[in-house]
């Protein structure tokens, strides 16, 4: 999977994540939406949602919806920490904060009547 | 101006002109030496013989001495003082004008009247010139003698060993070193010496030198002789002191140029320092004493403060002789001073430790160090600042094995004021100002901005562990404080989390953090509440590290390990195959853990629960192996079955693992119970290990395995029961209470000022007065106690979390494994 930061004007399809009780606070959660993986993070402390990919860059594994997440520096940037090696990646930008893996894509994400949605971009 | 003359340039004439130059003196200074080169290090002149590197030795070269405006002459001898006019003339008649004279001429090679001492192959050993010739004559040569077994005579024995020469020392006196150490010592250094190869001859006098034209051997005044082709004399030195006699100054009767504390002569023009000088009939052939005098001449000339002066100087000495260590201080005999000597004689390692203490064993009066001077420093330092002694002086110098030695005195004890390098005269202070102030942060550096550490060395073990143990208060003061999120320490944020009775991360980061939190402050944070209230820690999982979140070990593939506990390492058959069952149906590889439990690897999250139920059902618990918690206590068989054991050691250590099962801590938690001293259980290599003995039981702590292995230390010893859980309870809530994050028992016990002395005051004599409150605390905590996996699977809402998708019920589509030996493993990564 190579990076990309979905912008909300790309998004073609908006996929029904589930209920916002299905997401721990202040946790994450992986869907599964055909063949891919979606973490989706319920940063309930600065209220507001996030939505990257679940496959860790470092070791490869489906895994970041496991981490424990957090903001880091006076732009408080949320970040999530990967379970393994404590990899940390901005759950904005998907860039890795702490070392030189690639970065994670990251998706737009919307609650709409307690419902969650993440906006990804399929071809046509 | 004024013109200051220094005849000789050795080691204390040079270390003077650095100290004019550093002090900015305004005078003009010559120094006029014999030898042929600048100034150069005579103690480590032996290292010479390894590279014949006359420029590693040099204190500093020409140009430092061009540099800084000093008028160095060399290979001049000055000859004649004119004290009325105030010169100096050479043996090339040049003439030197004065109104400071400043003699440092140091001294020669005592060479006693033996006869045939005039013949070839009779050496001294005093110059880099000596030693060329040594080492020239030395070819031909197969065999060497030294005549005087001191510092000196070691020293020159090395050198001829260095030139593959078999080596004998011949000492007058019945021991070697005589004047540093005591019997005991010095025949344990004989034989260290002879297991060199070298022969060691005492009691001999000397009475002739064999040979024609070349010596041949010697013989000894009682009629045996020995075979030698080379003889190097060290007997002592010879104050230089001939200029004196003709210019009428007053010389001491064993020779040297009598000064006051000012380093005057007779006449007050004419100063004299180092090995030539003799103050209060003494002759000082040591640096560091050289040094003390050039600073005192130095302040005069520079300053013209006559407040500061010699007024004697400590004698202590540590030196590796050949490889053997060897360190006396303070008054290593102490034969006309009551005292209680404390010794050991360690024959089978070759160590010797004697030190002197005072009859109300107050304080240190000297001692010796043979074979093992790594406490010198410390020693020497308690000796020289009148330190108070531990209440059991004998710790000074018995460790107990694998340990480090000196009853818990760290570097941190010593006052700033302790002089630190001698031979710089460096304080501990000035060498806590270089790293504090200046941000010196290794010896390289510290050797540059104090200069500590670049006379004989000695000190450099002591200034280390005075940079680690400054470095560290620094770095604790940065390193303390959790992370970006919270101001505080761990022990801070426990007492903050119990005075206010915070039950969440949540509410803690409202009331006393910023920002969002992050990965360090919380799994720290959760740790701390379970260790405070032991609640159950899924109920605010997701600041828990993967591991706790889901009461598993995650492992490669993301599938998780699964350790019921097993108390002591018993389990009935049933049991057995009960996990034996549970692995069947969920193919799970299985393996047998150092802790004597059973791990179950390969699980798949949306599995953990089924499991769990599984094996609940079948009366197992968590074994916690996924938290920083209490994970096993191992035992041996014990009395039960086991032919050696004394006491039932199985049924201790699962009263003992049932006890603080699910208790978290800073770190992880291992203990062990053994039956008796063959120690099967393995209990010292624990946090916490109980030996049974005759009388009852052993209580150690502060042990570990893996990558820094440690032996726990003992507590207590053969206390009862009830005795060892006292103090267990006390021992751990003091750590969970005290410990930085993620510290085990070691450290935290090695970092604890007074060490183990201090925890024995604590936690067996109470001397903190916390003792019933440590108590009651942890009584709370195994109050609270709940199977974390037994909650978890009868909690809807909790169990609801153990899914890979939100979404879907599937596992983990990505995971893959494959089958090794009869298992399932996972694929590598």
């Amino acid at each position: 999977m190579t990076f990309e930061h979905n912008t909300l004007d790309q998004v073609t399809t908006w996929v029904k994540a589930g209920h916002v009780s299905d997401f721990p606070e202040d946790g994450g959660s992986s869907i599964l939406y055909k063949d891919q993986q979606i973490a989706v993070f319920n940063f309930t402390t600065i209220n507001k949602w996030f939505a990257t990919q679940n496959l860790c860059p470092h070791k490869k594994q489906m895994i970041l919806a496991r981490g424990i997440i957090g903001t880091q520096g006076e732009e408080q940037t949320p970040k999530v920490a990967c379970p393994y090696h404590k990899k940390t990646f901005s759950l904005e930008t998907g860039e890795n904060l702490n070392g030189c893996e690639d970065s994670i894509t990251t998706f737009p994400i919307k609650i709409e009547d307690d419902t969650v949605f993440v906006g990804l971009v399929e071809e046509k | 101006m004024a013109r200051i003359v220094i005849v000789g340039n050795g080691m204390v004439s040079y270390k003077l002109c650095e100290k004019l130059v550093e002090k900015n003196s305004s005078a003009s200074i010559t120094v006029i030496g014999e030898e042929p080169r600048p100034a150069y290090d005579r103690v480590h002149l032996s290292a010479y013989f390894e590279d014949e590197n006359a420029d590693k030795l040099t204190m500093a070269p020409k140009d430092w001495y061009d540099g800084n405006g000093i008028n160095l002459i060399t290979s001049e001898k000055v000859s004649q003082i004119n004290r009325e006019e105030q010169y100096v003339t050479t043996h090339t008649n040049s003439k030197y004008e004065y109104d400071y004279l400043v003699l440092a001429t140091g001294s020669s090679a005592f060479v006693p009247p033996i006869k045939g001492v005039e013949k070839k192959g009779v050496f001294v050993y005093r110059t880099i010139e000596d030693l060329e010739m040594m080492m020239a004559y030395g070819k031909k040569a197969s065999s060497a003698a030294v005549l005087g077994g001191g510092l000196l005579g070691l020293e020159a024995a090395k050198a001829a060993i260095d030139m593959n020469l078999k080596t004998s020392v011949v000492e007058f006196a019945p021991r070697l070193m005589p004047r540093q150490i005591d019997e005991e010592g010095g025949l344990l250094l004989k034989n260290k010496m002879e297991d060199l190869g070298i022969d060691i001859l005492l009691g001999k006098a000397t009475s002739n030198i064999e040979g024609e034209e070349e010596m041949t051997g010697m013989a000894f005044s009682d009629g045996t002789s020995l075979d030698v082709d080379m003889l190097i004399i060290s007997a002592g030195i010879r104050p230089r002191d001939e200029l004196g006699k003709e210019a009428g100054l007053e010389v001491a009767e064993r020779g040297g140029f009598v000064v006051n504390s000012l380093m005057q002569t007779s006449d007050e023009k004419i100063f004299a320092v180092g090995e030539c000088a003799s103050y209060e009939n003494m002759i000082y052939g040591l640096v560091a004493p050289g040094y003390d005098m050039a600073e005192v001449v130095a302040e005069q000339i520079a300053n013209d403060n006559k407040e500061y002066t010699f007024t004697g100087c400590d004698m202590s000495t540590k030196l590796k002789l050949i490889g053997v260590d060897v360190a006396s201080f303070g008054d290593p005999f102490c034969d006309n001073i009551p005292h209680y000597p404390i010794s050991i004689n360690d024959k089978k390692n070759g160590i010797y430790k004697r030190i002197n203490v005072d009859l109300e064993g107050k304080k240190l009066l000297g001692g010796i160090l043979i074979g093992d001077a790594d406490d010198y420093n410390m020693l020497h330092q308690m000796f020289i600042n009148e330190m108070a002694l531990p209440p059991h002086p004998q710790d000074l110098i018995i460790k107990s094995s694998g340990e480090e030695g000196g009853a818990g005195m760290g570097v941190d004890a010593l006052p700033d004021t302790a002089q630190v390098c001698s031979c710089e005269n460096v304080s501990k202070g000035d060498i806590c100002c270089s790293i504090k102030d200046d941000g010196v942060t290794d010896i390289n550096g510290i050797k540059a901005a104090t200069k500590a550490g670049t006379g004989c060395g000695g000190c450099l073990p002591m200034v280390n562990n005075i940079l680690e143990d400054t470095l560290a208060s620094m770095g604790t003061v940065v390193r303390k404080e959790i992370c970006e999120h919270f101001p505080y320490t761990r022990q801070e944020m426990f007492d903050l989390i119990k005075v206010n009775e915070i039950k969440s991360y949540t509410e803690l980061l409202e009331k006393y953090g910023s920002g969002g939190g992050c990965e360090t402050c919380k799994p720290l944070v959760g740790s701390l509440l379970a260790s405070i209230w032991n609640d159950l820690i899924l109920k605010e999982s997701t600041i828990q590290d993967t591991n706790d979140r889901f009461l598993a070990n995650i492992q490669k593939g993301g599938s998780y390990s699964v350790v019921p506990r097993i108390p002591g390492g018993e389990i009935t058959p049933d049991k057995l195959i009960v996990i034996g069952e549970v692995a069947k149906e969920f193919d799970l590889y299985t393996k047998i853990t150092g802790g004597q439990r059973i791990d179950l690897f390969g699980a798949r999250l949306n599995d953990l629960p089924l499991i769990w139920e599984r094996l609940v059902d079948a009366g197992f618990e968590s074994g916690h192996a996924y938290g920083k918690s209490l994970r096993t206590v191992k035992s041996c068989v014990g009395s039960t079955w086991c032919r050696f054991g004394l006491h039932d050691s199985v049924g201790f250590a699962i009263e003992v693992e049932n006890r603080y099962k699910g208790l978290r801590s800073p770190h992880k938690l291992k203990g062990g119970v053994s039956g008796c001293i063959r120690e099967c259980a393995e209990a010292r290599g624990k946090d916490f290990g109980i030996i049974a003995t005759e009388k009852g039981w052993n209580l150690y702590v502060g042990g570990n395995g893996g990558a820094n292995p440690k032996h726990a230390v003992l507590l207590a010893g053969d206390i009862d029961k009830e005795t060892v859980i006292k103090y267990l309870d006390r021992y751990l809530m003091f750590y969970i209470k005290t410990a930085e994050p993620l510290q085990r028992t070691a450290p935290w016990q090695e970092k604890l000022e007074g060490g183990i002395d201090y925890l024995k005051q604590v936690i067996c004599e109470d001397s903190l007065g916390i003792g019933e409150q440590l108590e009651n605390d942890m009584k709370i905590l195994i109050a609270h106690y709940t199977c974390e996996w037994k909650a978890a699977i009868n909690d809807p809402e909790m169990r609801k979390r153990f899914t890979h998708f939100s979404n879907d019920d599937s596992h983990d589509p990505t995971q893959k494994f494959k089958r090794e030996r009869g298992q399932r493993f996972p694929v590598a990564w």
